[in-house]
């Protein structure tokens, strides 16, 4: 007896909307990041579930597309962070504001 | 084969144009630089020359041929070729204008010695030779436009030669621009007429047009419009009132200029074009009477300043201005032989008279005011002797080639039964000999005015020769019209006649009138002239105190005399002032600055506003553009549930 559907889709919703809440409300930044990774993963979560529930293989392999870009993403949003730190020794979002007029 | 060669007459010029103007710079020996040019209107005089024989040989009804080299414009129903027309005509004004510019050019390799200058004023001549004879033997109008415009570009370009010299209250560059700007005035009603003749005929070319023309009654409304406008275009190219007030100030320019465009050929382009265009002037009566009142205003108008010049120039100019208003008179009473004669006699005459001025300008170091000079007469006595020649030329005097050109047309204008317009001529005559005596008078006669440091001297060959020709031809250039009445054949009568004909055969024809009358008139008219040479002498030798005491008795005549009418005045504070302070306070302050100036600015302020207003959004926390990318996706989202 396997979990059904929509079990997996509330789960994956609720740990989506917590990611965004995450993204939106918290100011550090690799806080942030961490609610990104979230928010992937739920959606990776959906990819499985219906993957399994309509017997087809390509929602699993969009998964490892999508874990691979997630990597990419880190990789590259860490660095940036690094970057910033280097000319400004912060982590808080409030302080990283130069981009605007 | 003759005819063929036209075109290469055409062609040299330009050729010249190209090596002085491309090369003259790195080719620097003056004689070089002025070879070249030289050479290449003096062959186009030999070909002229060819021309003129082969024609000769051929029946008087078969001179006219077309040469059409290819094809210029064409554009729906307008086609217009490269082609130039060779008849009777434009055979006289091609040897005119290559003749007389071939000596021009050489008097100029003496002139213009050791000017900076010399290889520029060569290339300018030697593109004013291939404007004019574009003009002059175009097949159509289009053509003949395009060396109207050539010349008066050529024109721009040398009256303001020296352009780092003043000239009166400005500098050349002001005459310069002046002629220029009336000039253009002047076009613009020969743009005028060439549009109605396009609409009227559906061709520009000669031949159908005047063909096309013949069909029309005489006094056609079209006719009086078409010949009305293309005479403002010659006003203003022939300097008549009211568009003269260039030609005077286009003696800015160096004296052989003045000599060949302003004097023998450029400003003989109205005329031409008169000439050319005669048969539709004979269809408009009213036309030729607007020409002939013109032309003589102009003669006795132009006369009466030129009796009180000072600037030897400026009398030889006011003169040419009068000399063109002979032959308009010719034109308007129907003399058309005779306005064209005179176009030749007057260049000979008028162009010795300029390089003559030009001779002894040279010889007082660059004075031209005739008060100072005086007692030239054996320090530069060929200069003296051509230039007297060249006055008893223009003066009328018989048998020099003036009387002839000259009383042709007076008599015409009487035969006619225009009395008035005779009288004002024969009035024009007295004058004209009068002010060329005062000037033959103040400049060669009498005790010399002129400072004890110059040692005046005559010009070098390359100018004194080019005179000696002119002075020929001036003494002897009337044997080609002896009037029947003297016994001669009027040969230049009966080879443009051809030409002529369709034109004459619509004008009303003249009674025979009697060659006792024209014997008394030829008698009146050189009488008077003499009267005027006589009285001239007599009062300008010597400092007789004559003049002043005239001037004295009459002290506003003189003043309007001296001050030429105060037309240049009238004209700026009619036209040029009304328009440079409109477009300076309406055009400048008013519209440019206030609506187009405040327009840009206010449509960049408006966006500066706005962008103030908007960029509070960007607030630089990367986290409130999330949270709109999200409330923007709820949005959708629910939007698409709701439906």
């Amino acid at each position: 007896m396997s979990v059904p559907l929509p079990y997996y889709l509330a789960l994956s919703a609720v740990l989506f909307t917590i990611g965004v809440v995450g993204v939106l409300v918290r100011r550090n930044v690799i806080v942030v990041f961490m609610a990104i990774e979230l928010m992937l993963n739920s959606v990776n979560l959906t990819l499985v579930a219906f993957s399994s529930f309509l017997g087809d293989v390509t929602g699993q392999a969009l998964v490892f597309f999508v874990m691979a870009v997630a990597a990419a993403e880190a990789a590259v949003g860490l660095a940036i962070v690094i970057a910033v730190y280097r000319n400004k020794p912060t982590v808080h979002l409030d302080d990283i504001n130069i981009l605007k007029w | 084969m003759t005819y063929e060669l036209v075109p290469l007459a055409v062609l040299l010029p330009f050729i010249g144009f190209l090596i002085n103007g491309l090369l003259g710079r790195l080719i620097k020996r003056e004689a070089v630089i002025g070879a070249i040019g030289s050479a290449a209107v003096g062959i186009g005089f030999l070909i002229g020359l060819n021309v003129l024989f082969s024609m000769l040989a051929a029946d008087p009804e078969h001179r006219t041929h077309v040469v059409e080299l290819f094809p210029w414009i064409s554009a729906g129903g307008l086609q217009t070729s490269i082609a130039y027309q060779i008849d009777p005509l434009s055979v006289v004004m091609l040897l005119i204008v290559t003749g007389v510019g071939f000596l021009i050019h050489v008097y100029a390799i003496g002139y213009m010695h050791g000017d900076p200058g010399f290889w520029r004023f060569f290339t300018y001549l030697n593109l004013f030779i291939f404007a004019m004879l574009n003009l002059i033997l175009a097949d159509n109008f289009l053509l003949m436009f395009l060396g109207w415009e050539g010349v008066g570009l050529c024109s721009y370009l040398l009256i303001g030669f020296w352009y780092d010299r003043n000239f009166e209250k400005g500098t050349t560059g002001d005459a310069a621009k002046k002629a220029f700007i009336v000039n253009r005035i002047g076009d613009f009603g020969f743009l005028i007429g060439m549009f109605l003749i396009f609409t009227t005929f559906g061709t520009l070319r000669f031949a159908p047009v005047f063909a096309q023309a013949e069909a029309f009654p005489v006094g056609a409304p079209i006719m009086l419009a078409i010949t009305l406008a293309l005479f403002v275009g010659a006003t203003g190219k022939s300097a008549q009132i009211p568009l003269f007030v260039w030609l005077p100030d286009a003696m800015a320019g160096p004296t052989p200029v003045s000599a060949l465009i302003h004097a023998a050929t450029m400003v003989t382009a109205g005329v031409y074009m008169v000439a050319r265009c005669s048969l539709l002037y004979a269809l408009a009566p009213a036309t030729m009477t607007v020409v002939a009142v013109i032309g003589a205003s102009t003669a006795l108008f132009a006369a009466t300043i030129g009796l009180v010049q000072n600037d030897i120039k400026k009398v030889l100019a006011y003169s040419t201005v009068s000399q063109l208003g002979y032959m308009f008179l010719a034109m308007g009473v129907g003399a058309f032989t005779a306005g064209i004669f005179h176009v030749m006699t007057h260049a000979f005459f008028k162009a010795l008279l300029f390089l003559g001025a030009g001779s002894v300008i040279h010889a007082m170091h660059e004075e031209q005011d005739i008060q100072k000079m005086g007692g030239l007469k054996s320090h530069v006595p060929i200069t003296y002797r051509t230039f007297l020649l060249a006055s008893l030329a223009i003066a009328g005097i018989f048998p020099f080639s003036g009387f002839f050109s000259k009383d042709e047309i007076l008599w015409k204008a009487f035969a006619g039964g225009h009395i008035v317009l005779w009288a004002m001529g024969l009035f024009g005559a007295i004058l004209t000999a009068f002010y060329m005596f005062r000037l033959v008078s103040l400049t060669f006669d009498g005790e010399p005015r002129w400072a004890h440091g110059k040692h005046p001297h005559e010009a070098p060959a390359t100018m004194t020769v080019p005179l000696m020709v002119l002075a020929f031809l001036s003494v002897f250039g009337g044997v080609l019209g002896i009037p029947a009445a003297l016994g001669g054949g009027n040969a230049i009568e009966q080879w443009l006649e051809p030409v002529f004909r369709p034109a004459l055969d619509k004008l009303p024809h003249e009674g025979h009138a009697s060659h006792v009358l024209e014997y008394t008139l030829m008698i009146v008219s050189v009488g008077v002239a003499l009267g005027g040479i006589l009285v001239a002498r007599r009062w300008y030798r010597s400092t007789t105190g004559v003049p002043e005491g005239i001037a004295a008795r009459f002290p506003v005549i003189h003043r309007v005399l001296v001050n030429k009418y105060f037309v240049d005045e009238a004209y700026d504070a009619v036209v040029v002032n009304p328009i440079q302070k409109g477009s300076e306070r309406i055009l400048w302050k008013g519209i440019d600055v206030g609506v187009i100036d405040w327009l840009v600015n206010a449509s960049a302020r408006f966006v500066a506003y706005l962008s103030r207003t908007v960029r509070v959004v960007q607030t630089g926390v990367a986290q409130g553009y999330a949270l709109a990318f999200v409330l923007g996706v709820v949005a959708i989202l629910g939007w698409l549930l709701v439906h």
